[in-house]
This record gives C-alpha cells, sequence and structure tokens, in this order.
C-alpha cells in the first residue's frame, strides 16, 4: 500500500489534469462551433435570431442592473474608505481619486460585475439549457434539423457578452461614484476635486484593458454555463449539478483569465 | 400493402451496446412506404434505443440505418439535417420547448425550414392544431396544458412540415381513453390520407391491433415476431402470447435481477445459479 500510494497520488493527479484538459477541449469546441455559426449567421442565411438576442439581453442583463448599482457602490465606498488611512499618512488624501478610479476602471469593475453575472446569467442559462436537455427539447430541436447551437447558444452568447460589457462601464462609473460618496461625506473634501482628479488619472488604456477583459469575462460565463446546461444529465439532480458547476467553473475560469490577461497587458501595453 | 417497392427504412445488422450490455443485437427490419409498423414491447426490451438509433440520436455500434436509401449512419451533419428535414417525431413527453407558447412550437419547424409568409405560417398552425383538436389552445404555455394535450401539441408540431415518416415514441402512455383513440385515428388518418410511413414504438395492444399494419415484438434487444397484426391475436410464442394477453406469469420475467435474492438481502454476493 505505503509502496504504491506515491504512484497512486501522481496518477490521481494525472487523470486531474487530464479531466481538466478535456473540459478546457470541450469549451473550446463549443467556442469555434459558436464562433463559426455567428459569422455564418451575420453574413448567410440562417440569420442570428435578433428579437431572440434581445429578449436574452433583456433577461440576462438588465435586471441585474440594481444588484451590480449596489454592489459596486459599495466596492468603491470600501476602496475609499480602506486606502485613504494609508494616503493620509503620506499625505495624499487627494489621491483617492486616483486610485479608486484606476482600480475600478481596470480590476474590479470588470470582475465583480462578471462575478454577479455568472450568479445572474450564468446560473439561469444552465438551468434552463439543463432543463431542456431534461424535458428532451434539445433531442427535439435536433431531430427536427435545429442546430441547438445556433438557436440557443449564438443568441445568449451575444447577449451575454454585450451585457457584460454594458454593465462592466455602468458598474465602473458607479464604482466610482461610491468612492465619491466617501471622499465628499467621510473625508469631507470637495467633490468637484474628486470629478476633476478622476477624469485626470484615467488613460484611455485603463478602460480600454478593463472592458476587453469584461467582454472575455462574458464569454467564458456563457460558454461555461451553455456547455455544462447542455451536458446535464437527465435527471433533477443533473440540472441543479450543471448549475452549481457552472458557476464554480466560471468563477474559476473568470479570475484564472484575469491573472493571464492582467499580466499580459502589463508586459505588452 | 406494397412490400415489394423500395423501404423508406431499413436496419441492417444494427448493434448497440451499453458498456457491456448489448441493448440491440443484429436488428434487421425493412418498412415500405405508407406502412404502419407497430414495434412492441415491455419496459427495458430496447425499443426506446432502437428509436433513438433510427432517429440519429444514437449511433449504432455497428450495422446501419438507412432512411430512402441514404445511409443515416455515416451521414454529415449537413446530409442528416437534410435527411431529418423529412421526418417528424412524437416524443414520450411531447418535447415542447418550455419557453414558447403552443402555437409557436407548432410554428418552429415551418419558421425555421421554410419561406412561408407569416400569415399562411399562423394558418397553418391552426390547422395542424385542429387536427388535434386543440386550435384554441395556440396561446397557453405548454406548462398551462395537461400531459396529455402536450402529447397532442408534440404530435401537431412533428406534423407541420408534412413528413413523410413518423415516429411515435409511446403516443398513448398516460392518455385518457378517448384521447388515446383520437391520437390512434390521426395515425390512421394520415396513413391513408396523406401515405405517411408511421413507426410507432408502444406498449399499448389495444392501439397496436387498432393501427398496425405490421406488428414487431422486440425482446431482449431482438425481433422475435414480425408480422400483421393478426399474427398477434392468438399468437404460439409463449412470450409473445404473455405480453399480448398481459400475463404476470411465462417465459419473460417480470424480475429483472441477475443476482439471488437470498444471498443479496443477507449481504453474501453469490450470482444467481
Amino acid at each position: 500500500m505505503s509502496a504504491t500510494s506515491p504512484l497512486r497520488c501522481l496518477e490521481r493527479i494525472g487523470s486531474q489534469g487530464e479531466g481538466l484538459l478535456a473540459y478546457l477541449g470541450g469549451l473550446g469546441y463549443l467556442a469555434l462551433d459558436t464562433l463559426k455559426l455567428t459569422a455564418l449567421g451575420i453574413f448567410v442565411r440562417p440569420r442570428i435570431k435578433a428579437d431572440e438576442t434581445f429578449f436574452q439581453m433583456i433577461r440576462l442583463g438588465v435586471r441585474a442592473i440594481p444588484i451590480i448599482v449596489l454592489v459596486q457602490t459599495f466596492v468603491g465606498m470600501i476602496l475609499a474608505f480602506q486606502l485613504s488611512p494609508v494616503l493620509d499618512d503620506y499625505g495624499q488624501l487627494d489621491k483617492v481619486a486616483t486610485v479608486v478610479s484606476v482600480a475600478v476602471f481596470r480590476e474590479l469593475g470588470p470582475l465583480i460585475t462578471a462575478v454577479v453575472l455568472t450568479g445572474f446569467a450564468g446560473a439561469a442559462i444552465a438551468a434552463e439549457l439543463g432543463t431542456m436537455v431534461v424535458g428532451e427539447e434539445i433531442a427535439a430541436l435536433r431531430t427536427s434539423a435545429i442546430h441547438p447551437i445556433r438557436f440557443l447558444v449564438v443568441p445568449r452568447v451575444i447577449a451575454c457578452i454585450l451585457m457584460t460589457v454594458s454593465l462592466t462601464i455602468v458598474a465602473d462609473i458607479v464604482g466610482t461614484f461610491g468612492g465619491g460618496l466617501v471622499d465628499r461625506y467621510v473625508l469631507m473634501r470637495d467633490p468637484t476635486a474628486y470629478y476633476h482628479t478622476v477624469l485626470d488619472s484615467l488613460l484611455v488604456k485603463d478602460v480600454l484593458t478593463g472592458l476587453i477583459k469584461s467582454g472575455i469575462f462574458g464569454f467564458i460565463i456563457v460558454l461555461v454555463s451553455c456547455y455544462e446546461g447542455l451536458g446535464a444529465t437527465r435527471s433533477a439532480g443533473g440540472v441543479g449539478r450543471a448549475t452549481t458547476r457552472s458557476v464554480v467553473l466560471s468563477i474559476f475560469l473568470i479570475i484564472a483569465a484575469d491573472c493571464a490577461f492582467t499580466a499580459m497587458f502589463y508586459f505588452l501595453w | 400493402m406494397p412490400t415489394t417497392s423500395e423501404p423508406v427504412l431499413e436496419l441492417r445488422n444494427v448493434q448497440k451496446f451499453f458498456g457491456e450490455r448489448q441493448v440491440l443485437k443484429d436488428i434487421e427490419l425493412r418498412v415500405a412506404p405508407g406502412e404502419t409498423l407497430v414495434i412492441i414491447g415491455v419496459s427495458g426490451c430496447g425499443k426506446s434505443t432502437l428509436l433513438r438509433t433510427i432517429i440519429g440520436e444514437e449511433k449504432p455500434d455497428s450495422g446501419h440505418v438507412f432512411l430512402d436509401g441514404e445511409d443515416a449512419c455515416c451521414a454529415g451533419p449537413k446530409d442528416l439535417d437534410r435527411i431529418r428535414r423529412r421526418f417528424g417525431i412524437l416524443f414520450q413527453s411531447g418535447a415542447l420547448y418550455s419557453s414558447m407558447t403552443v402555437g409557436e412550437n407548432v410554428a418552429l419547424p415551418l419558421r425555421e425550414h421554410s419561406d412561408l409568409d407569416e400569415k399562411i405560417i399562423k394558418m397553418v398552425v391552426k390547422m395542424k392544431l385542429e387536427m388535434v383538436g386543440l386550435r384554441d389552445f395556440e396561446d397557453l404555455m405548454p406548462a398551462q396544458i395537461s400531459d396529455g394535450m402536450r402529447k397532442r401539441v408534440g404530435l401537431a408540431r412533428a406534423i407541420a412540415l408534412d413528413p413523410e415518416i413518423l415516429f411515435y415514441d409511446e403516443p398513448t402512455a398516460g392518455l385518457d381513453p378517448i384521447a388515446t383513440g383520437a391520437i390512434d385515428q390521426l395515425v390512421i388518418d394520415l396513413r391513408t390520407k396523406l401515405g405517411v410511413t408511421s413507426i410507432v414504438v408502444t406498449h399499448d395492444m389495444e392501439s397496436a391491433f387498432r393501427t398496425a399494419d405490421r406488428i414487431a415484438m422486440l425482446y431482449n434487444g431482438e425481433f422475435i415476431a414480425v408480422g400483421p397484426p393478426g399474427d398477434f391475436q392468438n399468437p404460439t410464442d409463449p412470450r409473445v402470447r404473455q405480453f399480448v394477453k398481459g400475463l404476470a406469469d411465462g417465459p419473460i420475467p417480470l424480475r429483472l435481477s441477475k443476482t439471488d435474492y437470498l444471498a443479496d438481502l443477507m449481504g453474501t454476493t453469490a450470482d444467481a445459479p
């Protein structure tokens, strides 16, 4: 037993790694299919369903606006609270605006929005598609020669990416505003100074890298949740499992991608 | 019945395994145009797997499925879609799209596969729903109607594109006798009026006798009897007789477990003798 256990351990690591690779491969195939069908849908028939995409945008994104506004206000306030004593030590209290806005636009706006949308949109998509698998609806689509990826995944992918990016813009502004609240009412400073410092410190690069990342996060959320939903086993437990897995895996992949892209932007841009 | 003409559906040596278990053993089947073939058998005998293999939802491990002379197993996605456009399927649960109304469900195949005007589509939807007696239910959601009605809507959707072949998975299971009779009548009408070929999977003997041109009984993954309904009125094969008459005692065991009951209860694992 003891002689084999290191080997076993290695074996388990190997099989876990293989599982992860296979999973990422599956996601990759779905991504390729989706991109292909999206491109086809833009240029040739059958066209992308505009009304369905619009409906999904409302369903997946618009309903998340209140919660994102609330969460991001808190995030901006927390940043200002946490950083003002440190900045005060250095006599740099006027830099609260800089630190909050750069942190929110570059990192926290995209990230927190993506995490909230994972719970909102990702869980909803996984549960919905999983239920459709259970009810044989996906089989019914396939056998009536309607491609489930074209019919179900493509509108959701477009809607989810568009909404993640749009909501990130909202989140960026609201988060910076949250920091401004603390600056004005707790630190008792001039709001116009805060406003001008924000405009002065933000670079186009800060805004753009944040939005590019948020688009990628949106793609991860919708891809993982579609993959999990369509792969759900035909039972009520299967739908629950798919939903949980899609949330957990999306958050993991979002943060991993965040790390990778942030590093890339750091070195390249 | 014209059995000499080219078959619409042909299965050659179809085998299917789930792990170690062989679910379909060397299935051979030919269905002539306009024929109604009813496949009967006990639960778990491979009926649903057979149907899923024919419609391309499962790939056979060996053998071929020909639909109108085209090999559906080796067809690429495009060809498979073209073949699939010519057949309709009624799923056991109806498999309605739960996010669409009854009318939208029936309209979907038309919207996706035809260039028909929206006005014409609306008309066709009404006609198909009228055929299953549910014309006034167009605007309801699938969750708001009963199981039996969902199944009838599923049938309306299956015939939306006027298919040449129709597959029914347990069309009458869970329906009241009147609805059962209505579905049976619809199967017969589609055959006589439109010449639709039907493959019905069921364990409802009464409806099998009513609708079938030919009955095939599947047992343990193979056909043990194939013939006109008359052959099944007083069958000689004891297994067929047990099924048709619905007898609890006979060669077909009710208990499917292969391990010894007593040994299993006592926790000592021993295989059945």
